[in-house]
């Protein structure tokens, strides 16, 4: 019993790991492409700048709660898996 | 994970209400949010005079800046909805700042909260539909030809429910993040005082999630209010 919690306890933490790198990933291109053609619109357009960069960290916002829910995902599996008590009082006793 | 020492949860423990202040923290952070924007505001309105002094000049300054900026957005027929945005703009901003002082917990960094905050935001946009558009505001729900109806209607009530969970979701993760990586960095690096860029970019999100929690309500409320396409 013991050992099939550690074992999913390995399988969640991995998870969460390689789950948290792709959303960040993703993330950063959207991001990316987001500030790249507001900087754009700044450049062709100086007085338009105040406007711009308020629609922008608007945007910004928006993106980044993408790569907000897979960390939330990403720590529930870490600190609330289904097996908690098990793993708990696993690595409270090592 | 260790637990912060949080002032006014040792308080309550002198106080004898340990068990109270341990499984309900966000409530007695909430509480002294509401004590600060409270005496802040009745402090700004002490002496009120044609002429403003300080504090009644930046509390203007505050309110009309707000204001402008929501009839901007919702147009002139939502300056009824100025009281509720406004407060749910300082109130979040407030809750995350005070998350910076050491030794205080924001609020928002409890599910609690900031689904307390989405669910009321959410309620209201149902609330302001059915008070403009009577039983016509089923007309939203349906898309624009009538052979699309049942697949259009799960889809707008599933996008409506996700309006709660993203709003709350939103708002807990950034706080929630910022709290765990204060927390890790200290650990690892407290004593060269690694966390201060992290609390420098939490002045920086703690500001622009109360925005974006505002700018997003006041979409939801003007997107009920206006006609269906």
């Amino acid at each position: 019993m013991e050992a099939e919690a550690l074992k999913f306890f390995i399988a969640c933490v991995t998870a969460a790991g390689f789950g948290i790198a792709i959303a960040a990933f993703g993330c950063g291109i959207g991001q990316g492409l987001g500030l790249k053609s507001a900087v754009e619109g700044i450049a062709r357009n100086p007085e338009s700048s105040g406007k711009v960069t308020v629609t922008m960290l608007i945007g910004l916002a928006m993106i980044e709660s993408l790569c907000i829910y897979a960390l939330v995902i990403s720590l529930i599996l870490i600190y609330a898996t289904p097996m908690a008590g098990t793993v708990n009082k696993l690595l409270g006793a090592a | 994970m260790e637990h912060p020492y949080l002032f006014f949860v040792k308080l309550f423990e002198m106080m004898g209400l340990s068990h109270f202040a341990h499984a309900n923290t966000h409530v007695i952070y909430t509480w002294v949010v509401m004590a600060i924007l409270v005496i802040l505001s009745l402090l700004a309105v002490k002496g009120l005079s044609m002429v403003p002094s300080k504090g009644q000049n930046v509390m203007e300054l505050l309110v009309s800046g707000i204001e402008d900026f929501m009839i901007s957005i919702t147009g002139e027929e939502g300056r009824w909805l100025f009281p509720l945005a406004a407060t749910i703009f300082l109130y979040i901003f407030t809750c995350n700042i005070v998350g910076l002082i050491p030794g205080f917990f924001p609020p928002t960094a409890n599910l609690n909260t900031t689904m307390s905050c989405a669910l009321v935001v959410v309620v209201f946009t149902h609330v302001i539909g059915i008070q403009y558009h009577g039983a016509k505001y089923i007309k939203h729900f349906l898309g624009p030809v009538w052979w699309m109806v049942p697949i259009i209607f799960p889809i707008e009530v599933i996008g409506h429910l996700a309006r709660v969970l993203s709003l709350s979701f939103r708002l807990f993760g950034n706080m929630m993040g910022h709290e765990l990586v204060l927390g890790i960095l200290f650990m690892l690096a407290g004593a060269f005082f690694a966390p201060i860029p992290i609390m420098a970019l939490g002045i920086f999100v703690a500001l622009v999630q109360a925005f974006v929690f505002f700018l997003l309500s006041i979409m939801y409320f003007t997107s009920a209010m206006e006609h269906a396409h």
